[in-house]
């Protein structure tokens, strides 16, 4: 098995507060992986330093079997250069929870963009590879029109699509569905559904725990910046061991499985 | 005592007049020009995650929005000279000056236009794969000019007027012109109205310039 991603004791500090204690992880190739988490666990902090929108304080990424950075003389701490994490985030897709399309641009201009721009690609190239990815999430026949137009579930497609543009090695989302309208969510989850079917590597921060049940391989539930609980879907969200993962999951008012486990209703 | 207007004198000094619209085009679109690009450089800097070079923006802004620009012109035309031994012509005194006063406007125009743009939108760019610059030129500016463009065409047709002010050093552009017509043929009146008419002219096409780019902006909401 491919390792795409190995993150070593990550840590992440914004002035005094230690949002990421000493995170480990391993993800290969093909794996979908959900982490969960109570808000201000840090996941959405983890999602951002895996493609340095965050620089992490103190930790070792490796990506794709390359370290990313250099080390410092304190040990842990790495320093990363400019060009280094460019080239690395054209191959870390990452879906955001307000969309970001480019207003400005049609939809299509929006998934030809970075391959044009980044990868030389003529427009023409672009707009065939553009029309590929569009087609992938089912939103081909809004490719001319401006995000405007759009509905939350359709710019949130697209912005799937811009992110598939550049070919990635992994996609990270980060709350991809919180911000939109319930019946829209159906949709967005749906194409997050087939991607991973299709063996994409991604890394799912979200509150959708039917998502986590049904597609996860695996799912982490982060408390207090560190990986409280790991395992199947099955594992953590039917029969959690640590007590503040059953408290999170009781609390959690989306939570609907199938078939629920009575550990997993029982306690209160 | 009423006068006789009388503007068929002008027409036989075309030559003369023409070089002092040509001469007025040079500077103001020279300081045009330039302001922007001091403009786009200072307010980078301003916003900037280096509090050196913010710094350097917030001095470079205080300092020449705060002194008058005749005063600026005379301190380029007639200080510098003595400073450096090296006179520099009016047409350099008044563009230098014109362009850093201009560009201390405009540093504030595109920093406020730049900050109306979603964080989300840079966000977004970086994690494509954008440099600052490709962030800036390609996500950024685009959607900046939005809310850049009404007040940078009050600055640019600030500009333009302030260019008149070359005239003190007897730089050849119309107003220059113009004196010196009104002097030989003692017709200020004639001369002096014909200059306000040549700005109103310009200036109205700018501003019908900017209306026609503001609305293409604003096509997609």
């Amino acid at each position: 098995m491919d390792e795409v991603l190995r993150v070593e004791n990550l840590h992440k500090r914004f002035g005094l507060l230690h949002v990421l204690r000493g995170i480990d992880l391993s993800v290969h190739k093909g794996e979908t992986i959900v982490i969960l988490g109570a808000s201000g666990s840090g996941k959405s902090t983890l999602l951002r330093c895996l493609n340095f929108l965050e620089m992490p304080s103190e930790g070792r990424i490796t990506i794709e079997g390359r370290l990313v950075g250099r080390e410092t003389g304190t040990p842990g701490v790495m320093s990363y250069g400019t060009r280094e994490l460019n080239a690395l985030r054209a191959r870390v897709g990452m879906v955001f929870q307000q969309f970001n399309l480019f207003p400005h641009m049609t939809v299509e201009g929006n998934v030809m963009i970075g391959p044009m721009k980044l990868r030389g690609m003529t427009e023409e190239t672009a707009r065939t590879l553009a029309h590929d990815n569009l087609r992938r999430v089912g939103i081909l026949e809004k490719a001319r029109e401006y995000p405007a137009r759009l509905s939350g579930g359709q710019q949130q497609r697209v912005a799937i699509a811009r992110a598939l543009a550049m070919e990635p090695t992994m996609m990270l989302f980060d709350e991809a569905t919180s911000a939109l309208d319930p019946e829209l969510v159906g949709e967005v989850l749906l194409s997050m559904r087939r991607l991973s079917e299709e063996g994409m590597t991604m890394l799912v921060v979200t509150h959708e725990l039917g998502f986590a049940y049904n597609v996860a391989d695996r799912v982490i539930f982060l408390e207090g910046g560190m990986v409280h609980e790991e395992g199947t879907p099955q594992e953590v969200l039917q029969n959690p061991k640590q007590e503040r993962t059953r408290e999170f999951l009781r609390s959690h008012t989306l939570f609907r499985l199938p078939d629920p486990a009575p550990e997993a209703a029982g306690h209160s | 005592m009423g006068h006789e207007w009388d503007f068929a004198f002008l027409l036989g000094q075309r030559d003369f007049i023409l070089r002092g619209i040509l001469g007025t085009f040079g500077l103001a679109i020279t300081c045009v020009l330039a302001g922007m690009a001091l403009g786009l450089v200072f307010a980078a800097a301003r916003l900037s995650r280096f509090a050196a070079l913010r710094l350097l923006g917030t001095c470079y802004v205080e300092f020449f929005r705060n002194i008058p620009v005749l005063v600026q012109i005379l301190w380029c035309y007639f200080a510098i000279p003595i400073i450096t031994g090296a006179q520099p012509g009016p047409f350099a005194a008044a563009a230098t000056a014109v362009s850093l006063y201009a560009g201390a406007y405009m540093t504030e125009i595109f920093r406020s236009g730049i900050q109306s743009v979603e964080k989300g939108q840079w966000e977004a760019a970086r994690a494509i794969g954008f440099g600052y610059l490709a962030q800036m030129r390609y996500v950024v500016l685009p959607q900046a000019m939005r809310s850049i463009t009404p007040p940078l065409t009050n600055q640019v047709m600030e500009v333009v007027k302030t260019t008149a002010i070359a005239s003190t050093i007897a730089y050849g552009e119309v107003l220059y012109s113009a004196k010196v017509l009104s002097d030989q043929e003692f017709r200020p009146i004639e001369s002096y109205t014909a200059v306000g008419v040549f700005f109103i002219v310009v200036l109205a096409l700018v501003s019908a310039a900017s209306s026609l780019l503001e609305r293409r902006l604003r096509r997609h909401g």
